[in-house]
Parts: C-alpha cells; structure tokens; sequence
C-alpha cells in the first residue's frame, strides 16, 4: 500500500536524458520554463510543445508517468481555469445567468492552463531522468556562487540529499508500524475525524522514537568518519561535463536564439 | 491427526504490479498447517518469507489464490478480518519498535483493549502474558522505553500474546540478540508451545536457531516452498540448501564429513546432543 508511493519519482532507463549532466538539465528546464511563459503567439506556443514532445520521445520515459504528476493538481488547473474564463473582462462572446465568458477570458483560460500542464511535464521530466542524489549535486555546483554570498551551500545540499535519502525509509517504517499494530487489533480506518487522530497515536510514538534514533545514529556515524562540513571536501564521483553535455548546451543556446528571433520577427 | 487450521490454495502475490518495480514475492505457493504445529520458515533474504507470513492474519492480500482458517475463505466479503488478526498472532522484526505506550503494562494491554474486552479481561491477560514471557514484575511499570534491548522484545512479544491468538507467528524473534537472548527467546518460545498447545509459526534465516525446537521446516527459495518436512528430512538435503544460500547447521557438515572419512555415523542428527550420541553409538 504505502509502497506505492513515489516520491522524487526517478524513473530509470537508459536514454540520452539519463546520462545528461544534471546541472545541463537544471539549465534546460530553465530555459524551457522562461520560453513557455514568453511564448506570446500560437506559433511559439507550437514550437516549445514540439520540442517538448521531442524531449519526452528522447527521455524513454512513459508518458503515463508524466502525466500521475498532474493528477494532483487538476484542482488547482480547474479553478484557475474556471477564474479566468469568467473574470476577465473584455469584449462578451457568450453569457447566461450572471456568467459571461469574453475573448479575453477564453484565451487566457486556454493558455494558462496548458501552461500550467506543460510547465509540470516539462519538470517532471527533469525529476524522471534524474536521481534525487544526482539533483542535489547539480543544485550544489550551480548554486556554489551563493557561497560567497555567506549561504551554506554544501550543508542545504547535503539536508536535502539526507532528506531525501530518508522517505523511501520512513515510508517502510510507517508501513511496518502501522502493520504491527494492526496485527494487535489498531484501526486505522473508521471513526470520526477525533477518532482517528486518536488512533494514530501507536503508529506516530514507535514513528518519531525511530525517526529521532535514526538521526542520531547516522550523525554519530557521520561524526565516526570525520565529516565536519563542506570545507576542503571533496566527491568521489564529481560532476564532469562530457561531450555529450556541450552538445546539449549548445542545443539549448540554439533553441534559445531561435526561440527570440522568432519572437521578434513575428 | 489434528484439523488444518490454516490453508493457502495457489497463493501469489506481486510487489507493484504493472509497474517497472514489479517482484514477485510469492509464486503459487499451496501449504496446510495443522493446530498445534511447531513450524520454522527458513529462507534467505527476499526469498518471500516475510511476505508469506504476513498472509495468513491478511495483512496482505494476495494477487492470486485462497487462504482459509478454520475452514474459512478469509478473503470472503463478510468474513471479519480483525477478529482473525486477533485469532493469528504476528510478531514482527523488531518487534520492540511498536512499542508506544507510557507503561510496560498498557502496552500489553492495547491487543486486548482492541479486542473490546472489559478492563478486568484486559488486565488478566496483561498479566498471564507478561508472566508467559518471564519479564520481572518490576518493569510491569516502567516505560517501555527504559528497557534493555532483549526485556523490550519480551515486552512486545507479550503484546501480541495478551490476545491469545491460537496461532502465533514471529518473524525473526531473535534478530539482533547476542547468543544468550536468543537460546532466552527460543527457549521460552519453545516452553510457550508446551505449556499452551498452539500453532507456532516461526520465521528466521537461521537453521540452527530452528533446528532445535521445531516439528516441521518450510524452506522458502525463490517465493517457492521448496523443502517441507521435519527438520532430519530437509537437512538431508544440505547441499541444495546450500545452493539456495542457506546452510545447514554445523552438525550436518561435521556428520557428513566423518561419514566420508569412513565412519559409519548416522548422519540424519540435527542437535550436538544427537550428533554426541550417534557418534558415541558408532564408536561401539
């Protein structure tokens, strides 16, 4: 049950967005979102949806898995939907009751939200082809400049990388608990809302004595191995731009100078 | 001959099905258990154990296949799966981390709370179960969290025990134990099953842990059953527990061994005790 769950949702294959360098993908999925959001016209519009379509075909990825990530926020796409088809004032196309849908508010409604789809596709394809670890690597080199301003950098990173180190963990505990005390009778289904709450109590005590456990076992661990910090570290697998990586930053540069001159042209 | 009390019929059972993570933990797997058994499932790591164990109370539902206690098909719409949760004891891995209540004593006593017995009931069976466990009356009190390691299992086993299931299932009672807390937990496992007569189902990847205490050895490969019969019958085939990552206990090998130097010994001893007295009994 809570096996299914999926987060950070790496998806492994071998495809050229796999071996990609993560910060390259950091950098594309940043153009990809300046590009989707300054797309003004329908022919820009189909243009970043073609190279979306190509890099989901690059990515060997299914595209049902694109598309779970969406579920969670079609509330949020209806609403903003909804909003913008009838709030948005300008010339009436059609009206009834005290709704009124104008040009405007169509339009709108129609961009914002494929904007919106595809600003998550285009993400979770990073989240897809890239390993958690590998992301916050990626994060750390590109945001070292910030060390200079006095942010710790290598420690976020390394909370992050923690963090996400430990939910696959925490997922199997909570389901381990909670079986256990089911095997003793628990239930953690029916009842009121109070109820319910209350019920939780077994599962988040054994939860929270082994989450703190846990923590202070690896610190110690850590601390045995004489981690002080990011000062003076070094990786045993650093990140190295390949061939492979220039050419898809220069496949960038070339979709970003396109992408404008287009967009001045038209 | 005893009643079976529990049946599995063609039982399968995948790990996210349809998905790229898809494992197949059991594999048409057909078993009887009869009341009052002393069973040890034996397999290595991911050899689907664990996930056959957890059938039998339905904490996992199987993708394929029946399983029956006491003549009913537990995956039957109106069958009360809570009550058979209480019938089907379970002990997990580390038992001692569902450990959550203030004292010892409530501790034990949230199965039978759950139960809906009346308080008296609750605090007898607390009682009779802290007593079956042999943990000092002093700690009955105490948090569960001040415990040592071994009184903290006792503790938890006694939790499952208070609801006097008429089956009890442990899954790897003795991990992480030094040598002396595990012949404790076996051992009063083993007295349990004497003083009470229940089913026992007993889960390790330990043969010598088993070998000693058990009537009858599942050995679990590959989500497969793939030797089922007394002790002295599946260690004859020791090389392919082998094979499987699994080893006999270490009499085997020493028996085996003297018989290919040429002595006549019984090779069939699972014991030191019985391996003494076949080789004594050569000896004559």
């Amino acid at each position: 049950m809570l096996r299914d769950i999926t987060l950070g949702q790496y998806y492994p294959a071998n495809s050229v967005l796999h071996s990609l360098d993560p910060r390259v993908k950091l950098f594309g999925t940043l153009i990809f979102i300046i590009t989707l959001f300054s797309a003004s016209n329908v022919i820009l519009f189909a243009a970043v949806i073609c190279v979306l379509i190509g890099i989901i075909k690059l990515s060997h990825v299914p595209f049902s898995f694109m598309v779970k990530g969406l579920r969670s926020i079609v509330v949020l796409l209806i609403i903003a939907g909804l909003f913008n088809l009838f709030l948005t004032p300008g010339k009436t196309l059609v009206s009834f009751w005290i709704f009124s849908i104008s040009d405007v508010g169509l339009k709108n409604a129609v961009l914002m939200t494929s904007r919106m789809i595809l600003l998550i596709i285009g993400t979770s394809i990073m989240t897809l082809t890239t390993t958690p670890n590998q992301l916050t690597d990626g994060l750390e080199k590109s945001l070292g400049f910030m060390k200079k301003a006095g942010v710790p950098v290598h420690e976020i990173s390394m909370m992050m990388s923690i963090a996400l180190r430990f939910i696959p963990i925490l997922i199997e505990e909570t389901d381990k608990i909670m079986k256990a005390q089911m095997a003793r009778g628990a239930d953690f289904e029916s009842g009121g809302l109070i109820k319910k709450a209350k019920n939780m109590v077994p599962l988040l005590v054994p939860l929270f004595v082994s989450a703190f456990r846990r923590a202070n076992d690896l610190s110690f661990a850590m601390e045995a191995r004489c981690y002080n910090g990011g000062e003076g570290r070094t990786k045993m697998r650093p990140l190295k731009y390949t061939s492979l990586d220039q050419r898809a930053y220069i496949c960038i540069a070339i979709y970003l100078i396109v992408f404008y001159s287009a967009k001045v042209i038209l | 001959m005893a009643d079976n009390i529990l049946i599995l019929d063609h039982v399968s059972y995948k790990y996210s099905p349809g998905t790229a993570y898809e494992v197949t933990a059991l594999d048409d797997v057909s078993l009887s258990i009869k009341e009052g058994e002393f069973i040890g499932v034996i397999g290595h790591t991911g050899s689907g154990k664990s996930t056959l164990v957890q059938h039998l109370n339905g904490l996992i539902k199987a993708t394929e296949g029946h399983i029956y206690f006491r003549g009913q098909d537990i995956y039957d719409k109106d069958y009360d799966i809570k009550e058979l949760r209480t019938q089907v004891g379970m002990v997990f891995q580390y038992p001692e981390h569902q450990l959550f209540e203030t004292t010892v004593f409530k501790d034990v006593q949230f199965g039978p709370k759950n139960q809906g017995l009346d308080e008296k009931e609750q605090i007898k069976r607390a009682y009779e179960a802290l007593g079956l466990v042999g943990l000092p009356e002093e700690f009955y009190l105490a948090s569960p969290f001040e415990l040592s390691g071994g009184q903290k299992r006792r503790a938890a086993i006694a939790g499952v025990l208070a609801m006097k299931p008429a089956v009890i299932i442990l899954d790897e009672p003795t991990a992480g134990l030094d040598p002396k807390g595990r012949d404790d937990i076996l051992g009063m496992i083993s007295d349990m099953h004497k003083k009470r007569g229940d089913t026992v189902i007993l889960v390790s990847h330990s043969m010598e842990d088993v070998a000693n205490y058990v009537d009858r050895i599942i050995v679990m490969d590959s989500g497969k059953p793939q030797f089922d019969g007394t002790p002295k019958e599946v260690f004859t085939h020791y090389k392919q527990l082998e094979a499987m990552g699994l080893a006999a206990p270490q009499v085997t090998y020493v028996m085996n061994d003297l018989k290919d130097a040429g002595m006549s010994v019984d090779t069939s001893a699972t014991t030191v005790e019985e391996a003494k007295n076949a080789i004594l009994a050569s000896l004559k």
